[in-house]
């Protein structure tokens, strides 16, 4: 670890990359670091959790690997596989050989598949993991990340255990689309990321669109939270803020209306009802 | 420390929010590496390593408000002392109207610039003065936020800020309110802060602890849920339906293998030269759960109904087989009303307005309801339909019909019943559920999202065990 001495240098590193950490964010962040623990993320779309993993990498100058879940997600693909086709072939090659010894040979190193979280474990410098969308592998898969997460070690049967080499910093993220098991969520640090206030989501929109100006930034900050305050099915989230304030300024726009909000609408909400509750609302 | 964190960590116990040994220990050792004086990287610290819940965190911040409130500066204590007696009636409490117009120019200047400093200045000043706060009296800090905003006569105060921009028009009025809103939450959280320091200082932390408590979403009665409460659950209640679906889903693919292929079998032995070292699977094929929901819309579950039709609304934007039907002591099909993109408020507007739910006076008749469903709706139900009704089983003291929901249930994959009374109530008065109940896989009391949750378990369970006995 490069070792923060405050949260308050963590905010100003990932301010440093580009990325706006509120207080919860850096705090979390450092205390992660200092007590060597994994950081669940989640949120809604579109916060910025994966940035948060990417900032991280970046701040750190350390490589990220990332693992991205799905449902039907297996060993397989996120610890190590062994290469069929390569031992089939040494067989092969080998044939009349003493099994004792082409058993050693076979299930060594050289056939061995990484995947992501042992790549993270083997990794001679150290890295960043970003096990993304946790949410979406199956509960009984998640017992597969415990013993990375709690001892940062994995057991191959025909290796032994894998010690980490050096001490990744993990980061896993979450939509919550279901609730993940007690063990998972007891070895991590929970980070809950909302919605930002209006102040920090105009600095978000100033940092992520360099040549908005500062007066609109404000009024798409308010426009944004105004909408977020309705009752409909997918409120706007900080990424879709972004694209919005980029549309208006490739439509040259300096200064938002109810006309503009109206006409650009379908860039920040998803779904036609949500548009169209929006619009009568805002038509009054 | 050590002590308070221990208190703490029972609080959150007491609330309801799971925390185990290994949560708390990571918590001492987090407070290590705080500086105990930063309150917000002290809320923020252990917040990330006891509540693992977004849901949560609302009662997490409100245990933590009075277990680590501000303490207060000595020389402060002292000065105010003496503007604290109040004489508890509604309207004097010491100061007079003169000085309450006086406050209110200031905090009306405050907001307008905005000037956190001034208004946290005066947050302490009104607490002091209008609260009117009375020693020992065992009541939660809302009383006495209500009493000083009704002094500073809050509700005025956005009308009276939005006067001083008389120009402004349109959108950005609109933004502008919504900006003064914004600073006026934060000055009211700022008196409740400043009130709860007065009563810990008065009373000590376990006992005020248990006057704020925060009762969590899931524990909340349905029944008698207010309505803010009930709109965040609508948050809960998605997770809860894509769970059920994903539950439903999940132990079908794994329950069930696909059927050797050997096509794709022979073409990936290729690249072995031959073996077929690599057996491919085709994909098995999903049956689509088929669910059935009868929701009881009667005025006497309007609260209840309301949430049962959310979580209806949320599974079938999951399942594109679900027919949701609404009775009073008439039935319709309301499926259509929740087609995809449709919002949910409108929805039950549209359904209050044009379903046929009232046959004859309003009053729920389980007996004739059933009936009918049976006469107009008869391919509804299959051997593969699950069918979910909710309601509290009150009939009105009019015929039950029990045998034409043990006909359903014969034709049916399973019946499960969702009542929102408690089971002692259940067959007291005109509760007809005994003639229910023996028909149904299972009957469950589901008064709290967390009963609804085991309900989602339970279906999901049996979902399993049928899937392997019907082979496709």
């Amino acid at each position: 670890m490069t070792g923060f001495s405050s949260p308050g240098e963590v905010a100003d590193a990932l301010k440093s990359v580009d990325y706006l950490p509120d207080d919860r964010i850096s705090q979390v962040v450092f205390l992660a670091e200092r007590l060597d623990k994994p950081v669940l993320v989640e949120g809604p779309a579109g916060v910025g959790k994966t940035e948060l993993a990417k900032a991280l990498a970046q701040i750190h100058g350390r490589r990220l690997i990332r693992l991205q879940c799905y449902e039907g997600l297996d060993e397989s693909k996120a610890l190590y596989e062994w290469n069929y086709r390569k031992q089939l072939l040494r067989l092969q090659a080998d044939e009349g050989a003493d099994w004792a010894e082409v058993e050693d040979d076979i299930f060594s190193e050289s056939f061995l598949l990484e995947r992501p979280l042992l790549e993270a474990l083997r990794s001679p410098e150290p890295v960043v993991l970003l096990i993304d969308e946790v949410d979406r592998v199956e509960i009984e898969t998640e017992a597969l990340l415990l013993e990375v997460l709690a001892d940062f070690q994995a057991s191959i049967p025909e290796l032994g255990t894998v010690q980490a080499v050096t001490r990744p910093l993990v980061v896993l993220t979450s939509n919550n689309t279901r609730d993940l098991s007690d063990a998972l969520k007891r070895r991590c640090l929970f980070l809950h990321i909302g919605y930002p206030e209006a102040d920090r989501e105009r600095e978000i929109l100033l940092t992520r669109v360099p040549e908005l100006p500062e007066q609109l930034a404000s009024q798409i900050a308010g426009v944004v939270r105004h909408i977020r305050d309705q009752p409909i099915r997918k409120a706007p989230s900080v990424s879709e803020s972004i694209d919005w304030a980029r549309t208006l300024l490739a439509l040259g726009i300096e200064e938002v209306d109810e006309g503009v909000t109206t006409e650009t609408l379908h860039v920040l909400l998803k779904y036609q009802a949500d548009i169209d509750k929006v619009a009568a609302e805002l038509g009054t | 420390m050590i002590s308070v964190l221990t208190g703490f960590v029972s609080e959150l116990r007491q609330v309801g929010i799971p925390v185990s040994m290994v949560e708390a220990i990571d918590a001492a050792a987090a407070v290590e590496h705080i500086p105990l004086a930063d309150r917000t990287a002290l809320r923020h610290g252990l917040a990330a390593c006891l509540v693992k819940n977004a849901h949560h965190l609302e009662a997490f911040d409100a245990a933590f408000d009075v277990f680590f409130a501000h303490q207060p500066p000595l020389d402060e204590v002292t000065a105010e002392a003496p503007s604290e007696v109040g004489d508890g009636g509604g309207a004097g409490t010491g100061t007079g109207e003169a000085d309450v117009e006086q406050i209110i120019a200031g905090l009306v200047g405050a907001l307008s610039a905005p000037d956190y400093e001034a208004l946290q200045a005066l947050a302490r000043q009104v607490v002091g003065s209008l609260a009117g706060i009375q020693p020992g009296r065992p009541v939660g800090g809302r009383y006495y936020l209500y009493r000083v905003l009704s002094r500073l006569g809050a509700d005025a105060l956005p009308a009276r800020l939005m006067a001083n921009h008389p120009g402004v028009e349109g959108l950005e009025r609109t933004l502008l309110a919504d900006e003064y809103r914004a600073r006026l939450n934060r000055f009211e959280a700022m008196i409740e802060d400043e009130i709860r320091r007065r009563l810990v200082a008065d009373r000590g932390r376990e006992a005020v602890a248990k006057t704020t408590r925060r009762q969590l979403l899931e524990d909340v009665d349905l029944a008698h849920a207010p309505r803010a409460e009930i709109a965040r659950m609508e948050r809960i209640i998605q997770p809860l339906a894509r769970k059920l679906a994903a539950r439903l889903a999940h132990r079908r693919r794994h329950l069930r293998k696909g059927r050797l292929d050997i096509r794709r079998t022979v073409r990936h032995s290729l690249s072995t030269g031959g073996l077929l070292a690599d057996p491919q699977f085709k994909a098995p094929r999903i049956a689509k759960p088929d669910i059935v929901l009868l929701c009881d819309i009667s005025g006497s579950v309007a609260t209840f109904a309301h949430f049962t039709m959310q979580f209806m609304y949320a599974l079938s934007a999951q399942f594109s087989r679900v027919r949701a039907f609404a009775f009073v002591d008439g039935v319709d099909e309301v499926t259509g009303y929740f087609a995809p993109g449709v919002d949910f408020h409108d929805a039950i507007g549209r359904i209050s307005r044009e379903a046929r739910v009232v046959d004859f006076d309003g009053h729920s008749d389980y007996g004739n309801v059933l009936e009918r469903f049976a006469e107009r709706y008869p391919d509804a139900i299959t051997p593969r339909t699950t069918v979910i009704v909710t309601g509290d089983g009150r009939n009105n003291y009019r015929p039950a019909r029990g045998e034409v929901l043990a006909h359903m249930a014969r034709e049916a994959r399973a019946v499960y019943w969702l009542n929102p009374e408690p089971v002692r109530f259940w067959d007291t008065g005109d509760s007809v559920m005994r003639e229910y109940v023996p028909s149904c896989d299972g009957a469950f009391e589901v008064r709290t999202l967390r009963q609804l949750e085991v309900f989602v378990e339970e279906l999901a369970m049996a979902a399993a065990t049928h899937s392997t006995a019907v082979k496709v």
